[in-house]
């Protein structure tokens, strides 16, 4: 047997013994995770963005947090959960990961935040939309920061009711979050006296809404809920002013359209659509503010809400930590919902008990061009939706550990 | 929601008429990659990014130097084609004596390069690009409005595939193609330039690709992807259609749009896959597609 140095046998054991007394941040670093769409469907509207704006979140907060740095690594899930979980449980065990965020894709987004709960990380969910991430899938560990379909449902299906679209038809991305959207937004219609006449669900993704459109046109259903997202949602609206849908009466209601999504199509196609969001670039001089540093990091883009929640909820979990002098997920957790969220996303958010942060909400109307004035000038604000008026209220809540509480 | 029996025959021939419409473009894309497997034995995997580029070419060329659709017909086969001779003399030609699945993976790479390119430089929601505006606006059918831009894919891609198709079967320079690719030697020894007419083919091939991306450009967005949404259904309407037969796969493009449309009205979630469906039947009934011949 060779003779062993014993030098780094003792220089290891004096680190593990330092570090298990003063246990404060696990592996000496905390490591921020984004995985997300990079290149696919949804990486305009948070890709590359939201991971620069996880990047200005630590620079702003000072690059340490309880003397120790942190770092940042990035991931595409290629919106599919199994690579998704595979690149969770990768980060978890292997390289440390100690908090996860963005995560665009429902299906992907149940699959981590499943594998967060049960090995003890937070995940905060900026981009991922469907309303069963805090109730029925909900973790103590798991937090909903930007939006969800049921505040999208609430403001969109809510207005569009109120200004005489009362019977609706769905075109429904055939998946989890088309599925869970067209849900919301049908509950929410029928609430405020409307009436769901019928859908049809479309492959994820797809090109050709043709077949889907004329469908939803024989069905004479004033308004046509399109419960899907990105490419989709582009598509569809485009080919919806080919086939002349506007023309005969119907309106479009874009229950999901990113900032994005809305420069990709172009005012000419996208003008007066009524949209529900939770950030709008150009609303104040603090959101311009930061908009405009982002901008400088991404060539000239304007950031989406999901890019600008990464922000907020990247800053918002680096705050707790310190108020928590640990970054133990449940400890870090407990501290989420004590503090509130006061930055340039949201003021005086509040992160509820069951993951979801409520904030103001936002009812807009994309502009017809001549009312445009500068790039990225694409939205008039009807009105601002007070959090606890826009989100699902706890008292109705389907989180099983909330639940359980109750008994 | 309409039940299977219950579908008015309005909306039903709508359905049809879409599935034409679709076919159509199907029909167009499988010509060109018919033409470059049937006369040149490559899988051209890289038909999907010529395509793209063709739309490309379209969108600079408008935003940029304010060329309008119809000239961009003409232009981006053009272009892209001459793009597809420079693949072809700079990379393929090395491998036409291999097997056919070093063409597939050059060309597969290929592929994966130049959107990857184009994803960087464009993002990937894509850019907008309008209906010329000598067709916007639609026709009221009765039993459907039926948009003027539509009507005219289904007539461009009629004219170019039976125009393609008489070039090939019926003049002396289509009959120096098919020789030239069916026994090069022998053609090579009447004074005929081989080489050339290999790399004409592949151009013609892409060129047909890239009037695709034209056509498509107003009506789907145009991104960096739209090759690749694509390419996987023309590849399996080319199996169907029987590899080495051109008439085959045009005739086939316009059969699988209407089931498509078919199936988009009775089982909507089964629309993307339905089509795959129908080349495992077909393969396991003839090998060698509806109306092809083996070797």
């Amino acid at each position: 047997m060779k003779k062993m140095n014993s030098l780094p046998f003792l220089l290891v054991l004096g680190c593990l013994m330092a570090s298990s007394v003063c246990a404060q941040v696990s592996d000496n670093v905390v490591k921020i995770g984004v995985l997300n769409d990079q290149s696919g469907t949804y990486s305009d509207l948070s890709g590359p963005g939201s991971v620069e704006a996880v990047k200005m979140a630590v620079e702003d907060f000072g690059g340490t947090v309880l003397g120790k740095p942190i770092e940042v690594v990035f991931a595409d899930h290629q919106n599919k959960p199994d690579i998704g979980a595979n690149i969770a449980n990768k980060w978890i065990d292997v390289e440390k990961v100690d908090m996860i965020i963005d995560l665009p894709t429902t299906s992907v987004c149940l699959a981590v935040q499943e594998i967060c709960k049960n090995k003890n990380r937070i995940d905060i969910i900026s981009t991922g939309a469907s309303v069963i991430l805090t109730n029925e899938n909900c973790s103590p560990t798991g937090f909903h920061w930007a939006y969800d379909n049921y505040a999208l449902a609430k403001g969109t299906g809510l207005a569009m009711v109120k200004d005489g679209g009362d019977t609706w038809f769905f075109l429904t991305a055939d998946y989890a979050f088309g599925h869970d959207l067209e849900k919301s937004t049908s509950e929410a219609v029928t609430k405020a006296g409307g009436k769901v006449l019928g859908s049809v669900r479309h492959p994820f993704p797809n090109n050709d809404f043709s077949s889907f459109l004329l469908q939803a046109q024989a069905s004479k259903a004033k308004v046509i809920g399109l419960a899907n997202a990105g490419g989709d949602t582009i598509n569809a609206i485009k080919q919806a002013a080919e086939f002349g849908i506007t023309q005969s009466g119907q309106r479009l209601a874009g229950l999901l359209v990113f900032i994005s999504d809305v420069h990709s199509l172009g005012l000419k196609a996208a003008q007066g659509l009524v949209v529900t969001t939770g950030f709008y670039w150009d609303l104040n001089d603090e959101t311009r503010a930061w908009s405009k540093r982002w901008s400088q990091r991404m060539n000239g883009r304007m950031p989406t809400m999901s890019q600008a929640g990464c922000y907020s909820g990247a800053l918002h979990y680096l705050k707790a930590i310190q108020a928590a002098n640990t970054d133990e997920a449940k400890a870090v957790s407990q501290k989420m919902r004590e503090l509130p969220v006061n930055d340039f996303f949201a003021k005086n958010g509040k992160v509820r008990e069951d993951g979801r942060m409520v904030h103001d909400m936002y009812l807009v109307q994309v502009k017809k061009p001549e009312e445009s004035k500068y790039p990225w000038d694409y939205y008039k604000i009807l009105r601002t939706i007070p959090g606890d008026e826009a989100y699902k209220p706890l008292a109705e809540t389907q989180c099983p550990y909330l639940l359980d509480k109750k008994k | 929601m309409f039940e299977m029996i219950g579908i008015p025959p309005q909306a039903f021939f709508g359905q049809l008429l879409l599935g034409v419409i679709n076919g159509s473009f199907y029909a167009v894309l499988s010509l060109g990659l018919a033409l470059i497997f049937g006369l040149l034995n490559v899988i051209n995997f890289t038909h999907g990014a010529q395509y793209m580029l063709g739309a490309y070419v379209a969108w600079l060329s408008m935003s940029y130097a304010g060329v309008n659709y119809w000239l961009s017909l003409l232009i981006a086969p053009v272009v892209v084609g001459t793009f597809g001779i420079l693949m072809e003399r700079l990379f393929l030609r090395w491998l036409y004596k291999l097997d056919h699945l070093y063409g597939l993976l050059l060309t597969f790479g290929l592929a994966l390069i130049i959107e990857g390119v184009f994803r960087q430089f464009f993002g990937i929601s894509g850019q907008p690009y309008p209906i010329p505006p000598q067709l916007t606006g639609l026709q009221n059918l009765g039993f459907m409005f039926l948009p003027n831009y539509r009507a005219w894919v289904v007539m461009a891609s009629l004219f170019i595939c039976l125009s393609t198709w008489l070039v090939i079967e019926k003049t002396r320079l289509g009959a120096y193609l098919r020789a030239a690719t069916e026994n090069p030697t022998l053609v090579q020894a009447f004074g005929i330039n081989v080489p050339l007419m290999i790399t004409l083919t592949y151009g013609l091939g892409v060129a047909l690709a890239a009037f695709a991306g034209v056509l498509a450009a107003p009506i789907y967005q145009v991104k960096p992807t739209m090759g690749a949404d694509m390419i996987i259904v023309v590849f399996a309407v080319v199996v169907i259609g029987g590899m080495g037969s051109i008439m085959g796969s045009v005739i086939t493009g316009f059969i699988l749009g209407l089931l498509e449309g078919l199936t988009k009205v009775f089982y909507p979630e089964a629309s993307n896959t339905i089509i795959f469906v129908a080349m495992a039947v077909v393969l396991l009934i003839k090998p060698a597609g509806l109306f092809g011949r083996i070797n």
